[in-house]
C-alpha cells in the first residue's frame, strides 16, 4: 500500500520537505554554525516591523472575515436548501476565481477614479478621491475578499451539523432569539469558528499577491521580505531565517489548533 | 426564518450586502474588458472587442496562454492518478503511518506558498529545471495533490469497499477490480479532483513568478508583471476569460456530480 502512495509522497518530499530542511540549514550555517541571521531578525527594526505589521494585518483580516463570514454561513445553513445552495454558490464562485484576477478587480474598484471613489463623490460624502489603494487599507480589503470563503465554508459545515430542534427547544423553553443564539447556537458553532479563523489567519500570514500589488511598496509583509531577499539581493541566509520563523509560527498555530480540533476538518473545505 | 420580523429583514439585507461584496468585484471586470477606451472607467463610455484583439493579436500573450494550458493539462494528467493512488492506499490501509502520510500530502496547503516557491526555486536551480515546462508541471503537481487527495478520499468514504472484496474473491486481481468496480463508482469525485488540479495549475502565480521565464512564462506570471507597471484593459480581457474558464469547469463538476447521483 505504501508503494501506491510513494509517487505522490516522493513529489512532496523532494519539492517541499527537502527544500524546507535546506532552508533551515541555510539559516544557521554559512562558513560555520551561526545564529547571526536570527539575531538580526530580533534586533533589526525592519524585520520586527515587518513581522508586527504582518501579524496586525492578519488579525484585522481574520476578525473582519469572521464578522462578514458568520452571517453568510448562518444564512446558508438556516435558509431552505434551495436558497442556501444559492448563497453557497455565490461564495464558491469567487473562491475558484484566480487570486490575481480578484486583486486586479480591487485595483480597478479602489483607484482614485474607481467606482468606489466615484460613488462616494456622487453621494457627496467626500470632496476629493480618497487614496484607497497602494496602502494598508487596499491590502486589507482585497485580502478579506480573497480569504472570506475560507471562513464561510468551515463555518457552514459546522453550522449544518447543529440540529434545528435544539434552537427550537431553546425557544420553546422561553429563550429570546438572542439568548438562544448566544447560549445554544454560538457555542455549537465554535468548532467552525476555530477552523475558519485558523485557516484565514495562517493563509494571511504568508500572503503575497495582494500586499505586493495593493500595498504600494509601503505595506511590506513577511512574504515580501522573503522574496526580495532572494530575488533582489540574493541574500539566502536572511531569506531562510525569515522563512523558518514564519514556518515556525504557522506550524505552532496548527499544532495548538490540532489539539482542539482535527486538522482534517480544517483542510476538508476546498 | 419563516417569520418576516424586522430583525430578519435587517439580517437578510446584511447577508445580501456581504454577498454583493463577494461577487461584484469578480463581475465588474467583465464590462471593463469590453471597454473602448484605455481608461478603466465604469461604466465604459462605449464598447468594443479591442482588448480581446490586443490579447489574441499579441504573440507574447498567446505564448503565455499556450504555456499555461500545456502546464495545466499535464499537471492534471499526472496529479490525478498520483493522488488517486495515494488516496486509495490511505483509505485501505490501517497502518499507523497512514495518518502521517495523509498529513504529509496536505503539507503543500499548510506551508505558506512563498516558502514553497523559494524552496522549489532552490531545488530547480540545482538540477536545471528553471524556466522549463517540466519544472512548472512538477511544482503544480505538488501543489495540486492536497486537493486531489481531499476530493478522492471523500469519494472513497462514500463507497462500499466490500464490493471490491467480492470482485477479488471472484478472481480479479486488485488492479482490475479497482478499475472495473471501484473507479466507475467514485468517478465523479475523481473528475472533481482533476478539475481542482487543473484550476489550481491555471491560477498558480507565486511559484511561477520564481521558476517560469524565458520561453516558458505562464499567463499569470505575465499578468502579474504587467499589473505591477500599469493596469491595462488587456488584463481585464484575460481576467474575464480566466474567470469564465473557472466558472465553466465548476459547472462541469456540478453537472458530473448530478449525473452520478442519478
Amino acid at each position: 500500500m505504501l508503494l501506491l502512495a510513494s509517487p505522490a509522497l516522493l513529489v512532496v518530499l523532494v519539492l517541499l520537505v527537502v527544500p524546507m530542511a535546506w532552508l533551515f540549514w541555510q539559516s544557521v550555517y554559512s562558513d560555520g554554525f551561526t545564529l547571526e541571521n536570527y539575531r538580526r531578525i530580533l534586533t533589526e527594526s525592519i524585520y520586527w516591523h515587518t513581522f508586527a505589521l504582518t501579524f496586525r494585518i492578519s488579525i484585522v483580516v481574520t476578525l473582519l472575515a469572521l464578522a462578514l463570514g458568520y452571517p453568510v454561513a448562518y444564512a446558508a445553513a438556516a435558509l431552505p436548501p434551495r436558497w442556501g445552495a444559492i448563497v453557497l454558490a455565490l461564495v464558491i464562485l469567487p473562491f475558484w476565481t484566480s487570486v490575481l484576477v480578484r486583486a486586479y478587480a480591487w485595483l480597478i474598484l479602489l483607484q482614485n477614479s474607481g467606482l468606489v471613489n466615484k460613488a462616494l463623490l456622487f453621494l457627496g460624502l467626500i470632496d476629493r478621491p480618497l487614496s484607497l489603494v497602494h496602502n494598508e487599507f487596499g491590502t486589507v480589503i482585497a485580502t478579506v475578499h480573497i480569504l472570506l470563503p475560507f471562513m464561510v465554508l468551515p463555518l457552514y459545515s459546522a453550522m449544518q451539523k447543529i440540529p434545528a430542534e435544539l434552537t427550537l427547544a431553546g425557544a420553546s423553553l422561553g429563550g429570546t432569539p438572542v439568548h438562544v443564539f448566544l447560549r445554544v447556537f454560538l457555542p455549537l458553532s465554535l468548532n467552525g469558528i476555530l477552523a475558519g479563523m485558523t485557516l484565514v489567519f495562517v493563509l494571511c500570514l504568508g500572503f503575497y499577491i495582494t500586499p505586493e500589488l495593493m500595498g504600494g511598496g509601503r505595506t511590506i509583509m513577511v512574504s515580501m521580505v522573503v522574496s526580495r531577499n532572494v530575488e533582489l539581493y540574493n541574500q539566502w541566509g536572511a531569506a531562510s531565517a525569515v522563512s523558518i520563523v514564519l514556518l515556525a509560527c504557522v506550524f505552532a498555530i496548527f499544532y495548538v489548533v490540532g489539539k482542539l480540533i482535527s486538522l482534517e476538518r480544517i483542510f476538508g473545505v476546498k | 426564518m419563516s417569520k418576516l420580523s424586522f430583525g430578519n429583514i435587517v439580517f437578510g439585507a446584511l447577508v445580501v450586502l456581504i454577498l454583493m461584496f463577494l461577487i461584484l468585484p469578480v463581475l465588474v471586470i467583465v464590462p471593463m474588458s469590453f471597454s473602448d477606451t484605455r481608461f478603466l472607467t465604469f461604466p465604459p463610455p462605449s464598447y468594443s472587442l479591442r482588448w480581446y484583439q490586443a490579447f489574441v493579436g499579441n504573440p507574447a500573450w498567446m505564448d503565455a496562454c499556450k504555456t499555461s494550458l500545456i502546464v495545466s493539462i499535464l499537471t492534471t494528467l499526472i496529479a490525478t492518478p498520483l493522488g488517486v493512488a495515494a488516496s486509495y492506499a490511505i483509505h485501505n490501509s490501517s497502518h499507523w503511518s497512514m495518518r502521517y502520510l495523509r498529513l504529509m500530502l496536505m503539507l503543500p496547503l499548510m506551508v505558506p506558498i512563498i516558502i514553497a516557491a523559494v524552496g522549489v526555486f532552490f531545488i530547480y536551480s540545482r538540477v536545471g529545471l528553471l524556466t522549463s515546462i517540466a519544472g512548472l508541471v512538477l511544482a503544480d503537481v505538488m501543489l495540486g495533490l492536497p486537493y486531489v487527495v481531499t476530493a478522492v478520499t471523500a469519494g472513497l468514504q462514500g463507497f462500499d469497499q466490500t464490493q471490491e472484496m467480492v470482485a477479488r474473491s471472484l478472481g480479479m486481481n486488485r488492479f482490475r477490480s479497482f478499475m472495473t468496480v471501484t473507479l466507475p463508482q467514485i468517478k465523479s469525485s475523481v473528475i472533481s479532483a482533476a478539475i481542482f488540479a487543473f484550476i489550481q495549475a491555471l491560477d498558480e502565480t507565486i511559484v511561477a513568478l520564481f521558476i517560469s521565464g524565458g520561453q516558458n512564462q505562464t499567463l499569470t506570471k505575465r499578468m502579474f508583471t504587467a499589473l505591477r507597471d500599469e493596469i491595462d484593459p488587456t488584463i481585464a480581457a484575460i481576467s474575464t476569460l480566466l474567470t469564465a474558464a473557472s466558472f465553466a469547469l465548476i459547472m462541469l463538476m456540478v453537472f458530473s456530480r448530478r449525473m452520478a447521483q442519478r
